[in-house]
């Protein structure tokens, strides 16, 4: 039973994540008063760049045909290593909040190498932004998981989940205070508004884009979909970690179908915020990005400071 | 016969033969090389097995020669701790040596083969006498042959103006450190009334609180400006870069993490009892180095001053676990302390290994394109592709990234921050403050290596020099690749590790039989207060498979699609060098981030076409600078002052001698009235 619950795990994010970015275009749609192209177009594009033949420029090295790999490979263990739909899997090899996060370091480092590797003007901007962004996120992302990890005595994400659906109510303030943290960091992360516009290729204010804009066919599909996966990795975190609640605390068929239902029903919600956000607010300038991260690190250190 | 002690003096008289037989032959500089280099690289090998004997089967060993001098003894004792950093010496140095072998062949015929090859072998000697000195008189010696030794291999190049004003920085500060480490050894002396670090370990109970306080500081001042913390180590980023790379690689791999041995000897071994502001003081200095190091190494584009900088912050990573043991130890969490303990060795052997390796991969950059400046490199990955591998093997694990060695102990060293913030009453305000720099201090290091490997190796040549590089020689190849091999399987390996360094750490005086055992084992590495357990091993098995995984799943599904190689898109114009992204334009950012604290300055000079004066410029220059705030708050207002207070002793400097005669007689007649009188 538990091999095939961590193969589902390992099927289910990379299966679910294109959808999850087609409903949050749909619902931007929606609100700009635009039909919008169908949920599933993510997995359409997908296909079709799966499909496609591929151009990579002289100027590159191996880092740039190998970085989609690794990219993508450490959403998959991320992705593997999250509390999914039940506690009852124990995780001890990479089920440590510092393991994520510097997991996903690997990723961003790597992408960030590339979009230097060709030798464009675009793709070293992209880079020396996208690290800026990355560096600074790294202090409310870290204190952001650790006050949850305080609550619960212990950096295990399994256990975290554990003890924080056991928390009454109110001593959820920190809890919450957290989330914020987290939740400006997601978008951060994500290259989400304010940060960056994933819809965008002008040249001045991309940071996402500009650092794969050298790639095509099955690499920039890896890429897009290594993206996807990474949102909603971020989104499972902040549905599972910060507001566990309907979690199976059981391997039976029944508990886990139903902890899918609820798990769905948080992310659908957190998805819709950030498309929400993103239809309401415009993007910042990028030298006041610094000032939300240290905002977000405060944030933090106040729900700490309430716990210790 | 090779019994640890025997193998340690065959290793140093190795030293000393490898130094006087390059003196003598110093007019061949091809056989100069090759003594100087093989006699050291043989004697790291019986200094790896000294300490290995002494670390995994017989244990301790010492040596006494009393000398005719009173108080002085050449006495050596290699304990556990000691033996740890004989080892950590004579790994670093067996390669840093092979490498030699190659590196230094550029220098033929330009400069002193055989002064180097004296100078690098007693450095080495002088560096493991250091280590296992038991009396504070000879201590005082071996740190002095250490210190001058390594000043002679900074003015090594001595033809560049550059160098001699680094050494005599250098010099200047590593004396005024002596000077501090004398005055604590003397007050030590004082109460204990001996300078055998055995006797003085036991009478530590004749020393009063204010005393051992003043200790405390003279200690921490003297050797943390050995070490390089902030804000004495002005000297650290113009002095490592000025020696040849395989020396650089020893001073900043090995050489600053004696001051940190002789910390953790004095407030482990020596003084137990220690107040809680001692420990939070070195914790709040570790979390201002790592952080400020840091930000220091991405303004520089001096590729060797950029990793003088990363020096300094990966010792205010290691000051970080052992303040943070020192707290625990005065609060009673004995385990927790071993704990922090075990973070701060693993992250000093760590650095030794990357950081050893990253010196030599800009070594190996500059033997080729001859310049410092990683804004004349780029597309080197192409040309020097092993270089490239290991200084991006080099570049992960100092980031801190799994699965390699930084990432195990930067986990430690997290995991005893974040308990420190759920048991050290009173104290939690500085483990936060520790907790967060090194929260940013990971980001940030990410973001200067993705800098100087994206610069130095990706793209496309940004000068000729570059264009012209070839793969360095074998020797390079051989000490950069073992040093590689190490960072991964320290990782891998982290929990065997651990386990070891906790019994190092436990023999220590104040931490006996505080260890845990079960908390490391082979595969897995988890804290006493089981907050967190992780296991790289695995990990790094996790990470090569599902890469695997990737690559055939995507080869499946479309693995018939061509692939076509063409130019970067380049918006209808030819893309030069001068397009790709500088070093300063892809930190800049970071700098106007943290513009408070950098205080960068800009200085734009323009020359304008004398016909049409405003529009057409004929020539920019474009000058940015940090400024140096230590150099302007600290180090030139007691440069004055001292300056000032020379002003008053010149005059009683006549030159005249009867008044120096004067002067003797008044001192005499002082001594012999104040003799009479006790």
């Amino acid at each position: 039973m538990n091999t095939i619950l961590w193969i589902i795990q390992l099927i289910l994010i990379p299966l679910l994540s294109p959808l999850f970015v087609g409903i949050i275009r749909k619902i931007k749609a929606r609100m700009q008063n635009r039909a919008g192209a169908s949920i599933i177009q993510p997995y359409r594009d997908l296909h079709k760049l799966f499909g496609k033949d591929e151009v990579i420029s002289r100027d590159s090295s191996w880092i740039f045909k190998f970085m989609p790999y690794i990219l993508f490979a450490t959403t998959l263990i991320v992705a593997t290593s999250l509390p999914f739909l039940t506690t009852a899997l124990k995780n001890t090899i990479s089920g440590d909040f510092l393991v994520i996060i510097y997991l996903l370091a690997i990723g961003t480092f790597f992408l960030a190498l590339a979009g230097i590797d060709a030798g464009s003007a675009f793709g070293g901007f992209g880079s020396s932004r996208e690290m800026t962004v990355a560096a600074l996120a790294e202090g409310g992302l870290i204190f952001s998981m650790l006050t949850l990890a305080l609550i619960s005595h212990s950096t295990n994400l399994v256990e975290i989940t554990q003890s924080i659906s056991h928390l009454p109510l109110l001593s959820l303030i920190p809890v919450i205070l957290a989330f914020i943290s987290f939740y400006i960091v997601l978008l951060a992360e994500n290259g989400r508004f304010p940060f960056d516009n994933p819809a965008t290729h002008l040249e001045l204010t991309m940071i996402h884009e500009a650092m794969i804009l050298e790639y095509s066919g099955k690499r920039l599909a890896l890429i897009e979909w290594a993206a996807a996966n990474k949102m909603l990795i971020f989104l499972t975190i902040g549905a599972n970690l910060f507001f566990p609640w309907g979690i199976a605390s059981s391997t039976s068929p029944t508990a886990i179908l139903a902890s899918l239902g609820f798990y769905l029903l948080k992310i659908l919600f957190l998805a819709g915020t950030i498309a929400v956000l993103e239809s309401t607010i415009a993007k910042f300038r990028y030298f006041r990005l610094p000032d939300l991260l240290f905002a977000s690190f405060i944030i933090s250190l106040i729900a700490i400071g309430l716990i210790i | 016969m090779f019994t640890a002690q025997n193998n340690f003096i065959i290793a140093l008289s190795l030293l000393t033969l490898g130094a006087i037989g390059s003196l003598i032959w110093q007019k061949k500089d091809r056989t100069a090389n090759l003594i100087g280099n093989k006699c050291a690289i043989i004697a790291s090998l019986f200094g790896i097995t000294s300490a290995l004997q002494v670390i995994f089967f017989q244990g301790n060993f010492a040596l006494d020669i009393a000398s005719n001098f009173p108080l002085l003894s050449f006495s050596i004792k290699s304990d556990l701790l000691s033996a740890l950093f004989t080892l950590i010496i004579s790994t670093i140095a067996l390669l840093a040596s092979i490498y030699g072998l190659g590196y230094v062949k550029q220098y033929f015929g330009k400069y002193n083969i055989g002064g180097l090859g004296f100078f690098y072998n007693a450095f080495i000697a002088g560096m493991l006498l250091v280590v296992t000195a038991h009396n504070a008189l000879f201590f005082l010696i071996v740190w002095e042959i250490m210190s001058v030794a390594s000043y002679f291999l900074v003015i090594f190049e001595k033809n560049e103006k550059k160098n001699i004003e680094a050494g005599t920085l250098y010099f200047i500060m590593t004396h005024a450190g002596t000077a501090f480490i004398t005055l604590a050894f003397l007050l030590l002396y004082k109460y204990t009334g001996s300078f055998d670090f055995e006797i003085i370990k036991n009478n530590i109970n004749q020393v009063p609180a204010l005393a051992k306080d003043f200790i405390f500081i003279f200690a921490l001042v003297g050797f943390g400006t050995k070490a390089g913390i902030i804000p004495f180590h002005i000297w650290l980023p113009s002095a490592h870069p000025a020696a040849p790379s395989h020396v650089s690689a020893l001073m900043s791999g090995v050489m600053i993490k004696t001051g940190v041995f002789m910390l953790i000897r004095i407030l482990f071994d020596f003084m137990p009892a220690s107040p809680i502001w001692w420990g939070i003081t070195i914790l709040i200095i570790g979390a201002i180095s790592s952080l400020f190091g840091v930000l220091y190494a991405l303004t520089e584009h001096d590729i060797k001053k950029l990793l003088a900088y990363h020096s300094i912050e990966n010792i205010g990573i290691i000051l970080l676990g052992v303040g943070s043991a020192l707290i625990f130890n005065t609060l009673g969490y004995g385990s927790l302390a071993t704990l922090s303990l075990v973070a701060a060795l693993f992250h000093t052997f760590n650095h030794a290994i990357f950081k050893a390796l990253l010196f030599m991969g800009a070594g190996s950059v500059i033997s080729q394109t001859h310049t410092k400046n990683i804004e004349a490199y780029g597309g080197l990955i192409k040309l020097m592709p092993l270089t490239a591998l290991f200084f991006l093997i080099g570049s992960m694990a100092i980031s801190a990234l799994p699965p390699f060695n930084g990432f195990a102990s930067e986990w430690l060293t997290f995991q005893s921050l974040f308990a420190g913030l759920q048991f050290a009453n009173n104290a939690q305000w500085a483990f936060v403050i520790g907790a967060g720099s090194l929260a940013f201090t990971g980001g940030l290091a990410a973001a200067c290596f993705v800098k100087v490997f994206g610069i130095t190796f990706l793209a496309r040549p940004r000068s000729d020099k570059a264009k012209m590089a070839k793969e360095s020689s074998t020797s390079l190849q051989i000490g950069m690749g073992a040093l590689a091999t190490l960072a991964l399987l320290f990782g891998i390996f982290s929990g065997t590790i651990s386990q070891i360094l906790a019994r190092i750490a436990g023999s220590l005086n104040i931490l006996q039989n505080s260890i845990s055992t079960s908390t490391f084992q082979f595969n897995h590495i988890s804290t006493p207060n089981n907050f967190g357990t992780i296991s790289l091993a695995s990990i790094c098995t996790i990470i090569a498979l599902v890469v695997l995984f990737t690559y055939l799943l995507i080869r499946i599904i479309s693995g018939k699609r061509k692939i076509r190689e063409d130019i970067t898109w380049d918006c209808g114009t030819d893309l030069g060098p001068r397009m790709e992204i500088t070093a300063t334009g892809f930190s800049r950012s970071i700098i106007t981030i943290f513009k408070n604290i950098l205080q960068p300055t800009k200085e734009m000079q323009i020359e304008f076409d004398e016909a049409n004066p405003k529009y057409f410029a004929q020539k920019s220059t474009v000058n940015m600078e940090i400024k140096n705030v230590y150099q302007r708050a600290l180090y030139q207002p007691l440069h004055e002052l001292i300056a000032r207070l020379s002003e008053f002793a010149k005059a009683t400097q006549s030159g005249n001698i009867n008044s120096y005669i004067l002067y003797i007689f008044v001192v005499l007649i002082i001594l012999l009235i104040s003799g009479v009188i006790k």
